[in-house]
């Protein structure tokens, strides 16, 4: 469809003026049909999310989506891989920002750009244990304040008791 | 009268809070200070366990997220994976499935009628409400056999065949439906109580609400039109006729109104899938054992309650790496505080409410 | 008649009656309510215990019985336990001023259908029956909970509030009567003709509305909200002391459904009296005339329930203080207005 067309070299631009923005920041982009991927180093994922909001026009914040690349290393190597969803309404269009984040290691909160992330910011570090460094009010959303370890992380097991409960 | 500031508990037992929420409330007397939902009571760690199931096993556990809606929940997953292993569903079973979730949204739409309009105090709309929903939850029952967790749609395509005598059942409980509307419509629309308990309630604009990450009939009350069955169609939703109905003050007022007026285009949209229920198979040929080579899909639906969405990554085995839930409720549950601030006790349950939460999709 | 029979059985016969009767009609109603509102809601309602259902409220009031009494622990124990007696007592004791008829004739005694007849006897009712606030605030306060506290508070607002207009209400009344006694009340309205609720729409109106709410009942059920309030006043009360709370709420409406009916429509009086054609309605006893008429204002109750969403607090204030009592002062001055003028 030329609509479709029109709208990827849309998104091609946009992905040349981040690359133009950041730099070296950028590992790698690509531009789907109606979805632009991205891939940040993590010390740069606030000032990209604001130049996606105020620049390109990603007003919605969809997701914030975990990966514990434990057993499938991922590109990176490193332990988890970031996701931040991102829609642009209206338009339809979507943005895919992955970071790399090792283990131990905290990423900087997104809550100033976009209020929604804030439980899902709590929601990873409950169950991951990723910090968010300038998250409001970081503390675990479902599990019991004094539950210890992540839940989602793939060493944790399935079945069998832990403290906290 | 002097009283100080307290703090009041809501919740997990609480009459109003539609499950097992806890709010943690600072009033002073009836003025609500600050809000603050407590979650985790029904956390049963639906995504670790997903990790060690197949993905068909995965379905049946999408049931119980949104256990009002659970078609929209099995639809979801079902479209994520599909579009994981390139399975192409066929044009019947799209439009089969398409039947399946506007009706499901119909019983979504209805129950939260019944709860809303028990939440301010008209008992007998609850009722009301529960009737028409008994109708739906019939269909579900001849269809497969369950009413709530219904485990109807299946990667592929749906369960069963949609047959000529469900057919004219269907096509029966649609036209009952509006007049049971109408008498709620009655009841309510212009009651003078109704109207000073949700106009100027509860009130966001298009931009806050955007922010807030809110989706769904809230949203939709601001006036922002964002209907993923428009902006991205899924399942042939592009091949029927219908209105995306909006708000303008982005009230409780607004809320209840745009899901009145989604029970109607739905009901215009089960008319249409029904008459144009194409030829052909119910189901796609899936594999018995389905592997999935490594890849990442996300996919989202527009669910009763909000967008729904599921991101699947699969490691070529028959078990996914991970799955994760993007849900609604737990979304625009968020936006609560921002609702209620400064506004009156009661209306908290009002407040609540109108956003149509489901502890089960929240807590997962 | 014996001394020992006018004495001592007639009276203890009267003051059996004025409890039995008072529980009767809340038995009755409790059942009408669940049965009329599941009828009005395409439901069935309790048709099991008894004709229809009809042994449900006992068959609760059983259970209730057997049930284990609860009192919090940091709860004040004195007024927790006294405030349910408090709040049935101050409703069965205002039976005992509300006349049933007029004096029947039993051969050669006279017995008359009340306990006591008092020249003030409106007064004397309108005051017991505001005596239950008191058991409202003790037990909600006495819980040390905060829903209870909360309904409590909602409670001693709105009644306060409520008592204003119904004065202003009752006053117009006994205007008209020139009596506060319920008897006279009755009689002077079956002199003039015209029940006292024709005569006056809009007395008969801003009492109705008051006694709602100072009955606690939908819309203006906000101090026992249950979807805001759990329970209200009485979340912490379990057993027979619940059950007190909940037949003194039923009790209450029935001795406000009598007043109502007493003060605006001629208590026992049969309806069309100056209709010829229609004076057979004079061979139906006056005590069935009163029992159907008070039936129909509790069947008002239900109906409404059955209805209406509930009020918020900030607009049932304001629907008392800026719409009722200035309608009751502007209707007690039109009615004193006409009553010097004539």
């Amino acid at each position: 469809m030329p609509a479709d067309r029109a709208d990827q070299s849309k998104l091609r631009k946009a992905l040349d003026a981040l690359a133009g923005r950041f730099g070296d920041a950028v590992l790698a982009g690509a531009a789907d049909k109606s979805e632009l991927a991205v891939r940040l180093t993590k010390d740069v994922i606030v000032p990209a999310l604001s130049f996606f909001k105020d620049e390109l026009g990603f007003n919605a914040f969809e997701d914030l989506v975990v990966f514990d690349n434990l057993n499938s290393p991922d590109e990176g190597g490193a332990r988890f891989t970031v996701v931040y969803r991102l829609f642009k309404f209206p338009g339809a269009v979507r943005a895919r920002l992955a970071v790399e984040v090792g283990d131990g290691e905290s990423l900087p909160s997104a809550v100033p750009v976009y209020r929604a992330a804030d439980w899902a910011e709590r929601e990873a570090f409950d169950m991951f244990g990723i910090p968010f460094e300038g998250h409001p009010d970081l503390r675990r959303i479902y599990l019991p304040d004094d539950f210890e370890g992540h839940p989602l992380r793939k060493d944790f097991p399935l079945a069998g008791r832990t403290g906290g409960l | 009268m002097a009283f100080r500031e307290i703090d009041l508990n809501m919740g997990p037992q609480h009459p109003s809070t539609h499950g097992v929420l806890r709010l943690k409330l600072a009033v002073d007397n009836e003025v609500v200070l600050r809000v603050e939902p407590v979650l985790g009571y029904l956390h049963r760690g639906m995504e670790k366990l997903w990790e060690s199931l197949t993905y068909t096993q995965i379905v049946p556990l999408t049931d119980r997220l949104d256990y009002l809606a659970s078609l929209s929940n099995n639809l979801a997953y079902c479209l994520a994976v599909e579009k994981l292993a390139g399975i192409e569903v066929p044009r019947r079973a799209r439009y089969i499935r398409v039947v399946l979730a506007e009706l499901q949204r119909l019983a979504s739409h209805l129950a939260w009628t019944g709860f809303m309009a028990n939440d301010i105090g008209a008992m007998s709309v609850l009722l009301y409400g529960f009737e028409a929903r008994e109708d739906i939850l019939d269909i579900f029952e001849e269809y497969c056999g369950a009413r709530l967790t219904v485990h109807g749609i299946r990667i592929g395509g749906a369960v069963h065949d949609l047959d000529g005598p469900l057919v004219s059942r269907i096509r029966a409980v649609l036209e009952r439906i509006p007049k049971r509307l109408a008498d709620i419509r009655s009841l309510l629309d212009e009651n003078r109580i109704w109207k000073e308990r949700t106009v100027g309630i509860g009130r966001i604009t298009a931009g806050e609400a955007i922010d807030y990450g809110l989706t769904g009939p809230p949203l939709r009350a601001c006036g922002v039109a964002w209907d993923m069955r428009k902006d991205i169609p899924y399942s042939s939703y592009d091949d029927f006729d219908f209105d995306v109905p909006l708000g303008t003050n982005g009230d409780v007022y607004d809320r209840y109104l745009v899901r009145l007026e989604e029970i109607c285009q739905s009901i215009r949209i089960v008319g249409q899938a029904l008459d144009g229920l194409p030829e052909g198979e119910f189901k796609a040929k899936v594999p018995r054992v389905l592997k999935i080579a490594p890849g990442e899909a996300f996919h989202t639906i527009e669910a009763p309650k909000g967008v729904l969405g599921f991101t699947v990554r699969s490691n070529g085995t028959d078990k996914p790496e991970r799955v994760k839930m993007k849900s609604p409720s737990f979304i625009n549950l968020q936006s609560l505080e921002h609702l209620c601030q400064g506004n009156l006790f009661s209306d908290v349950i009002g407040i609540l409410g109108s956003l149509d939460i489901v502890l089960g999709e929240i807590d997962k | 008649m014996t001394p020992f029979v006018a004495d001592v059985l007639i009276p203890l016969g009267k003051i059996a009656a004025v409890i039995l009767y008072p529980m009767v009609m809340v038995v009755v109603m409790i059942w009408l309510e669940r049965r009329v509102v599941a009828l009005m809601q395409g439901r069935l309602g309790p048709n099991r215990v008894g004709f229809q259902g009809v042994l449900q409220p006992v068959a609760d009031a059983v259970k209730l019985f057997f049930k284990e009494d609860i009192i919090p622990r940091q709860a004040d124990k004195l007024l927790f336990n006294i405030s349910p007696v408090l709040v049935m007592f101050s409703s069965l004791l205002a039976f005992c001023f509300v006349p049933l008829g007029e004096p029947v004739r039993i051969g050669t005694t006279t017995l008359t259908l009340w306990i006591a007849d008092s020249p003030v006897g409106l007064l004397i009712v309108l005051g017991l029956s505001s005596i239950s606030v008191f058991g409202v605030i003790f037990g909600g306060w006495a819980s040390n909970s905060k829903y209870p506290l909360m309904g409590a508070l909602r409670s001693v607002i709105q009644v306060l509030s409520y008592e204003i207009p119904t004065g202003l209400a009752v006053l117009t009344v006994v205007f008209l009567a020139r009596s506060m006694d319920l008897v006279e009340i009755v009689r002077r309205q079956e002199a003039s003709g015209v029940w006292y609720g024709f005569l006056m729409p809009v007395s008969f109106v801003v009492f109705w509305i008051s006694a709602v709410a100072e009955t606690n009942r939908a819309p203006f059920d906000l101090p026992e909200a249950e979807s805001e309030l759990v329970a209200g006043y009485h979340t912490e009360y379990s057993g027979m002391k619940f059950a007190y709370f909940y037949m003194a709420e039923y009790a209450h409406m029935v001795l406000v459904s009598s007043l109502v009916v007493i003060l605006f429509f001629g208590g026992w009086l049969p309806p069309f009296q100056g209709v010829k054609a229609l004076a057979f309605l004079h061979a139906v006893p006056g005590f069935i005339w009163y029992l159907v008429k008070i039936m129909f204002f509790l069947y008002l109750y239900v109906w409404i329930r059955a209805t209406l969403p509930r009020y918020r607090f900030d607009s049932l204030i304001r629907l008392v203080w800026k719409w009722l009592i200035p309608l009751a002062l502007a209707n007690f001055l039109v009615v004193a207005l006409v009553r010097f003028l004539r």
